[in-house]
C-alpha cells in the first residue's frame, strides 16, 4: 500500500527492503567511524589533560637552613623548592612552611595552608597563634585548631636534621 | 556595477534572506526597556572578546612571567591600562547584565512554553559566565590569584571519593606550579569562550524560532495547546520587525554601556595588582572579585558542620534550581502580579546576595591585622597595669578580633565597655578557656600578663571611673 509513496521518495531502482538494510548499515557505519575517530583523538587529549593526576613527583629532602639558625621555642617561615618544578614555574615553584624548633634537635614543620580553604596562615609571634586572613581560623603553636572554621589542625611536613641542617620532605599541597 | 556585485553576492550567499529572517523577524509590541539586558550581555561579551584578544597579544601565560607582562600592560604598554580596565569592567557588566536578564525573564516567566530551551541554554551561559569570571581573576596571576587557586582546589577537594583528583586537576599537579596558570589560561581563552559562542548561537536561534516573549498580561495564562497559534496571530496582527523597531533600544543601551565602560576604564582603571605570585609571601589577604565576594562571605558565615555538604551540594543545588522553572512550571500565568512567589523568591535571592556582598566587603569574621596599638586617650594611662594591659591587648592579637572604641576587628564581641557586662572573674575565664571562635589563652599567656590584661579590660567601663583618674 505504501509502495507508491515510498518509491517516490527513494532513488529509482532501489528495492525498498535492500535499501532499508543498506541505509541502516551505512548509518551504523558512519556513526561507528565517527565514534572511532573521536576515541582516537579523545584518548590522547584527555590523557594529556589528566596526566598531572597520575604524575607522582619524587619526594626529596630539601635543606631549609642550619639547625643553629633557628631559636628554640620559636617559629620561623622557611621555604623550599618544589621537586621537579617546571622550568617556567618561576616564583610559583616554591613552597613555604612554618618551622617550629621545639627542642635542641626537635623540629616540627607546618604547611602554610589553612586546613579550612587553603589560605596562608601567618604566625603571630607575640600571641603565639597562627591566624588565617580569610575566614578567621586560628591555630595553637602545636598546630591544633584554636578557633574558627578549620576542620582539623595544620598539616605537618616530615622534617629531619642531617649534618647540622634542617631538612623538609617535599609534599603535595594538603587538600582537606 | 556595485549593484551587480551585490546581486551576485546575495544570490550566492542568501545574505538578504538571512537578514530578513533575523533582523526583520516580527516581534511583539511593547517590549520596552526591560528587554535590553540580553543584548547588553552580548555586547559586553563582544567587548570581552575584543579586549581579550588585544590583551593576549602581550600577556604570557607562564607562572614565571605572567605577572611581569601584566605590570607591563598596566604601566608601559600604550593603551594597556585602559584595555585592562575595559576587560575588568566589561566582565563586571557581563555578570551584572546576565544577572538582570535572568531575573527579568524569570519575573516575566519567559521560560514557559515554548521557550523552555531558551531558558536552559541561557542557564548554561550563566554558568559559563561565572566560570569566565573566576578563571579571569586568576589570570591576573598575582598573590591573590595563587591563593585563590588553592581555595578552589580545597573546595573541589571536599567532593567525596574524587575530591583529591579534582583538586589536583585544578592545580595541574600536587602544588601550584608551572602548569597551573596555563591550564586556567586555556580554559579562559579557548574552552569556555568556545562554549559561550556555541550556546549564544543556540540561544539566539531559539529566540528566532520561538519568538521574543510578549510582555505578560494578567489573565492571559500560557496554554501549550493554543499558545503558538495565538502568538502567531498576535504577531500578524500587531507585530513589527525587530530591526529597527525594537533593536534601537538595544543599540542605545549597548552603546551607552560601552561609553560608561570606557569612562570607568579611563577614570578608575583596572584593579591594582597585588603582590607577586610568590607562595612564600604569607602575608596575603585573598579576596575574590566583587562578583564572587558574596560566595566568600557565605563560606565564612555557614555553620561549620554544614560546610562540607554545602561546598559540594550548594553548586549542584544551584544548577538544579536553574532547571526547575522551565521543566516543572511551564504553563499558566506569566504575569508577576499573579505569581507572588516568584517576586518573593527574587527578592529573597537578591536580598541574600546583597547582604552577603556587604558582609563580604566588611569581612568582620577576618582578623583585622592592620589594627594599630590603642592610643593613650583610649587607654587612659601611660604606665601601670592598665597601660601594660593595653599593650598586651594589641600584642597578643586580642585587638585583631575585638573592638575598643573605633579600634580593632569585629570578629569577637566589642570590648569597649566589657567591664559593664562581665566581672573580672568572668573575663578571666573567657580568656583562659576561649570559645568557639576564640583561642584559649590559658597556655600561652603568663600569669602577670593575664593580670595586666584583666586590669586593662576591667577599666573598660562607662560606670566605673578609670582607676588612674
Amino acid at each position: 500500500m505504501n509502495t507508491n509513496s515510498s518509491q517516490s521518495t527513494r532513488p529509482a531502482g532501489a528495492g525498498s527492503r535492500d535499501c532499508g538494510d543498506r541505509r541502516r548499515f551505512l548509518n551504523w557505519l558512519s556513526l561507528a567511524l565517527g565514534g572511532f575517530a573521536s576515541t582516537l583523538l579523545g584518548v590522547p587529549i584527555v590523557g594529556f589533560l589528566i596526566a598531572p593526576l597520575f604524575r607522582q613527583p619524587p619526594r626529596l629532602w630539601r635543606q631549609v637552613g642550619a639547625v643553629e639558625d633557628f631559636k628554640v621555642n620559636e617559629i620561623t617561615e622557611v621555604s623550599f623548592d618544589d621537586t621537579s618544578a617546571l622550568p617556567w614555574a618561576g616564583l610559583s615553584g616554591k613552597t613555604a612552611a612554618w618551622l617550629y624548633r621545639q627542642g635542641p634537635q626537635d623540629f616540627v614543620a607546618y604547611s602554610a595552608n589553612c586546613s579550612h580553604l587553603g589560605c596562608p596562615v601567618r604566625w603571630e609571634a607575640q600571641a603565639r597563634l597562627f591566624m588565617c586572613p580569610c575566614h578567621g581560623g586560628v591555630y595553637y603553636q602545636n598546630g591544633s585548631v584554636a578557633a574558627g572554621p578549620p576542620p582539623r589542625g595544620l598539616t605537618r611536613y616530615p622534617v629531619r636534621t642531617q649534618n647540622g641542617q634542617v631538612e623538609i620532605l617535599t609534599s603535595p599541597a594538603p587538600i582537606t | 556595477m556595485l549593484k551587480q556585485i551585490w546581486l551576485w553576492f546575495d544570490d550566492r550567499t542568501g545574505a538578504s534572506a538571512v537578514w530578513k529572517a533575523t533582523a526583520g523577524h516580527l516581534v511583539p509590541r511593547g517590549t520596552g526597556w526591560w528587554y535590553v539586558f540580553g543584548s547588553a550581555t552580548l555586547a559586553a561579551f563582544m567587548v570581552q572578546v575584543l579586549t581579550g584578544i588585544a590583551l593576549s597579544t602581550i600577556y604570557v601565560p607562564s607562572t614565571a612571567d605572567a605577572y611581569h607582562t601584566l605590570e607591563f600592560i598596566s604601566d608601559q604598554a600604550k593603551w594597556g591600562h585602559l584595555l585592562r580596565g575595559l576587560h575588568y569592567f566589561g566582565a563586571s557588566a557581563m555578570v551584572l547584565f546576565i544577572g538582570i536578564h535572568v531575573t527579568r525573564t524569570f519575573l516575566m516567566a519567559a521560560y514557559k512554553f515554548p521557550r523552555e530551551m531558551n531558558w536552559l541554554s541561557g542557564a548554561a551561559l550563566l554558568l559559563f559566565t561565572i566560570g569566565m569570571g573566576f578563571t579571569g581573576q586568576l589570570l591576573r596571576w598575582d598573590q591573590v590569584a595563587v591563593w585563590s587557586v588553592y581555595i578552589a582546589a580545597e573546595q573541589a577537594g571536599r567532593v567525596p571519593f574524587v575530591g583529591k583528583m579534582l583538586a589536583h586537576f585544578i592545580l595541574a599537579g600536587n602544588t601550584v606550579g608551572g602548569a597551573t596558570l596555563s591550564r586556567f589560561f586555556s580554559f579562559h581563552v579557548f574552552f569556555i569562550p568556545m562554549m559561550i559562542f556555541g550556546f549564544i548561537g543556540v540561544h539566539l536561534y531559539l529566540v528566532l524560532r520561538n519568538g521574543i516573549s510578549e510582555p505578560p498580561k494578567v489573565g492571559h495564562p500560557v496554554d501549550p495547546n493554543t499558545y503558538r497559534s495565538e502568538y502567531e496571530d498576535m504577531l500578524k496582527r500587531e507585530g513589527h520587525s525587530f530591526w529597527p523597531n525594537a533593536a534601537w533600544r538595544d543599540m542605545v543601551f549597548g552603546v551607552a554601556m560601552i561609553i560608561v565602560l570606557v569612562g570607568l576604564a579611563w577614570f578608575i582603571g583596572a584593579p591594582h595588582l597585588a603582590k607577586p605570585p610568590d607562595p612564600t609571601i604569607l602575608n596575603a589577604e585573598p579576596r575574590p572579585d566583587w562578583y564572587l565576594l558574596w560566595y566568600f562571605a557565605l563560606l565564612a558565615l555557614l555553620p561549620h558542620a554544614l560546610e562540607n555538604y554545602f561546598i559540594v551540594l550548594g553548586p549542584l543545588a544551584f544548577v538544579a534550581f536553574l532547571l526547575v522553572p522551565p521543566l516543572f512550571f511551564n504553563k499558566g500565568e506569566r504575569s508577576p502580579l499573579r505569581r507572588p512567589w516568584a517576586i518573593l523568591l527574587v527578592l529573597a535571592i537578591w536580598t541574600t546576595i546583597g547582604t552577603l556582598w556587604v558582609e563580604g566587603e566588611k569581612a568582620p569574621w577576618s582578623p583585622d591585622f592592620s589594627a594599630q596599638p590603642l592610643p593613650v586617650e583610649i587607654v587612659g594611662a601611660t604606665q601601670g597595669p592598665i597601660y601594660e594591659g593595653a599593650q598586651l591587648f594589641h600584642a597578643k592579637g586580642c585587638e585583631y578580633c575585638h573592638k575598643i572604641g573605633i579600634y580593632g576587628g569585629q570578629r569577637g564581641p566589642d570590648l569597649t565597655y566589657v567591664a559593664d557586662r562581665l566581672s573580672d572573674e568572668q573575663t578571666k575565664i573567657r580568656i583562659v578557656n576561649g570559645g568557639v571562635n576564640m583561642p584559649a589563652f590559658g597556655g600561652i599567656i603568663s600569669a602577670s600578663d593575664l593580670q595586666n590584661l584583666l586590669a586593662f579590660l576591667d577599666s573598660r567601663s562607662r560606670m566605673k571611673p578609670s582607676k588612674t583618674e
